[in-house]
């Protein structure tokens, strides 16, 4: 499938990933599907990674940014695992990116960590692909 | 806030349930076929499984809880039954429901998160210190590790003295929706099933009285799907496991009265009522049909429900209480066994004790105020009722034969068939709520620019718990008797290499010596393997 040249992600290469242990993929997979619908390219891991395993990915796959879905709680430890992995794999240019369930109060300590944008479940999906548009060029 | 109605909202003009059914002006009698339901406790139970209704049992109240380590969720259990509730429902944390220990690196962000951690019987203990076992019904929500809570119960109420065969309540053990929606599972599909029907074989044998499977849609609801799907993929997995059981040498009249079922209530309310009166009498008309079950307890179709989940909103989160209670309703019209009332904030976090106690009151004054379950079934004879029933029995039965014709759940799971098809809905549901078709009041609708986000107090977990809870297990390993640990985990291994053994007394036996979750799982994991996940999109 190919997606129209000036589509807003088209050429992007993202990485969706479900850190820990946490199953509950429908957000992942929803935004992964409408990523992909706005031009990128996707790639999925599936559950219960690790962190070490999605900056590996990221670095083998040369993405350009990583999207983590965390719903379990575990998000402020979970993303900067993976953001501090990259730095150390001298990926720290790769943007990350966190949507799940994640408390308002959450928010702005994980922008303040490193982490590009924070999406959650009533976040139109047209904001957050227009969002990362603008951030990834 | 606007006083100006937006042109957004116009009449509508087609009317749909969220399963996409047509819906009438007007239902008159000549648009149903089955125009007079039946008694209750008749097959083929459209009104219900008991001729009193709520009268003889109210339904049990049975609030999910669970977090930290045992020593907190033991307080927070001695609460709640103070309060009035009446049955436990143990929500796990998720390195015990992935058969992780809490020192493995992939459990330890997750300890004592979302539930409590129980890697050992030492836990379990801990947790039910000062409550009686045989006077209470428990529920676990477990499924990849099923079979070994199960055992770890069992051995438990031996330590109390408590006779197995008084025990009462559910493990989940439901691991096919695992793989399509909630993702907790451990071993490939057909292991997984062996285990289930080991613990099913078993429960029946030494614990009658105890649910040894509550077959789930919640989960493929919440992830997605329709009321219709849920209930009809729930059948199909409900029908998986009983041909397994029958394969195993199972009597289908026997085990078919422990077999149990767990939805979740969403907002709207015919819909979701009449989604039990259709499952319930779908589910008996399966059974007689396919297997020749005539016994009516055989038939019975009965379930626990949650009202809240993905049905519940941040944005201004105190609408919650409302709509639980809305869904609480519907689900005492649809004919609940137990409830779980969600907490307004429990989408979000744990609840604090007071969003708890507001979910537990939800449902008194239902049971008590409202007068809804003063007679059986009291929508039975409704035009609109039975009509809907009706259309959804019919879409339920298309939706199995759709799995059926592609060759069965467990081939659709394994090829992730089933898991595409709840994605491409759960994409469906959002588009529609973000172009608004789909209201979603506070958050798509009438949401005021100013409005709070926040749900009031925050449940904040005491970041040392997940400390001690690993002392406790670093504890146990020096304390226990090592030496018997390894001989009743070899047995365990060596009776899952074979074929021929029901592994539950092997399971109880590594719990009396004090094994952990996450060494019985190794064992196992040795024999079978894991899961390889279909992550095609």
């Amino acid at each position: 499938m190919s997606a129209a040249a000036d589509a807003p992600l088209a050429g992007k290469r993202i990485l969706v990933a479900k850190p820990g242990l946490d199953g509950h993929d429908a957000g992942a997979k929803v935004v992964a599907l409408a990523l992909r619908d706005a031009g990128a390219e996707v790639i999925y891991t599936g559950l219960r990674k690790s962190p070490d395993f999605i900056v590996r990915t990221a670095v083998d796959e040369d993405v350009a940014a990583v999207g983590l879905s965390i719903l379990s709680g575990s998000h402020s430890e979970l993303a900067r695992e993976v953001i501090e992995g990259l730095r150390a794999a001298g990926a720290g240019d790769i943007p990350v990116f966190v949507g799940g369930t994640i408390p308002p109060e959450d928010r702005e300590p994980l922008l303040a960590a490193g982490v590009k944008g924070v999406y959650t479940n009533d976040t139109p999906l047209a904001q957050m692909i227009e969002d990362l548009a603008r951030k990834l060029h | 806030m606007s006083a100006v109605p937006k042109s957004r909202d116009k009449p509508k003009t087609r009317f749909a349930t969220p399963s996409g059914i047509e819906v009438p002006e007007v239902v008159s009698a000549d648009m149903i076929a089955e125009r007079d339901p039946g008694p209750p406790a008749q097959y083929p139970f459209t009104r219900g499984i008991f001729a009193d209704g709520y009268r003889g049992r109210p339904w049990t109240i049975r609030q999910y809880s669970g977090f930290g380590s045992a020593e907190e969720s033991n307080r927070r259990y001695r609460f709640l039954l103070e309060q009035g509730q009446t049955g436990l429902s143990v929500a796990l944390d998720l390195p015990t429901q992935c058969g992780y220990d809490p020192d493995h690196p992939m459990a330890r962000p997750e300890v004592g998160k979302v539930g409590v951690s129980l890697f050992s019987l030492a836990e379990m203990e801990t947790l039910f210190a000062g409550i009686d076992l045989g006077a209470i019904s428990t529920s676990f929500t477990i499924n990849g590790t099923a079979a070994i809570l199960y055992a770890m119960y069992l051995a438990a109420a031996d330590r109390k003295g408590v006779p197995r065969d008084q025990l009462t309540g559910t493990i989940q053990n439901d691991i096919l929706k695992e793989y399509v929606a909630r993702g907790t599972w451990i071993f490939p599909v057909r292991p997984s099933l062996r285990l289930i029907a080991d613990t099913i074989l078993y429960s029946n044998e030494v614990s009658p009285r105890f649910n040894a499977i509550s077959i789930a849609g919640a989960h493929v609801r919440d992830a997605g799907c329709t009321a219709v799907e849920e209930m009809a993929y729930t059948l199909a997995n409900g029908l998986a496991y009983v041909d397994e059981l029958i394969r195993r040498g199972g009597d289908v009249a026997r085990f078919a009265r422990r077999l149990s079922f767990f939805f979740y209530v969403h907002m709207d309310l015919f819909e979701e009522a009449c989604k039990f009166r259709a499952g319930r009498r779908l589910w008996a008309r399966l059974l007689r049909g396919r297997y020749g079950v005539s016994d009516d307890k055989a038939l019975h179709f009965r379930f626990g429900v949650v009202c809240g989940g993905s049905s519940l909103v941040a944005a201004q989160p105190y609408n919650n209480v409302v709509r639980v209670a809305i869904e609480n309703v519907a689900a005492v019209l649809g004919g609940a066994q137990s409830i779980f009332t969600c907490a307004y904030d429990e989408a979000f976090q744990i609840p604090t004790e007071f969003s708890a106690e507001l979910a537990l009151r939800t449902q008194q004054i239902v049971q008590h105020e409202a007068g809804v379950a003063a007679t059986v079934d009291p929508l039975g004879g409704s035009y609109y009722v039975e009509w809907l029933t009706e259309r959804m029995e019919q879409a339920m039965v298309e939706v199995m034969r759709e799995i059926d014709d592609y060759g069965g759940v467990v081939k659709a799971i394994e090829d992730g068939w089933l898991q595409r098809r709840i994605a491409a809905r759960a994409r469906e549901k959002k588009d529609a709520t973000d172009r608004g078709e789909r209201v979603v009041v506070g958050q798509n609708r009438y949401r005021r620019a100013e409005q709070a986000e926040s749900y009031g107090e925050v449940f904040r977990l005491d970041p040392a718990i997940a400390g001690r809870v690993l002392e406790k297990h670093a504890n146990l390993k020096r304390s226990r008797d090592n030496a018997k640990v390894a001989r009743t985990l070899q047995a365990l291994e060596a009776a899952a290499r074979g074929d021929k053994d029901n592994l539950m007394p092997l399971l109880v036996d590594c719990c009396h010596a004090y094994a952990t979750v996450g060494e019985m799982v190794e064992r196992l994991k040795r024999c079978w393997g894991e899961f390889q996940e279909p992550v095609r999109l």
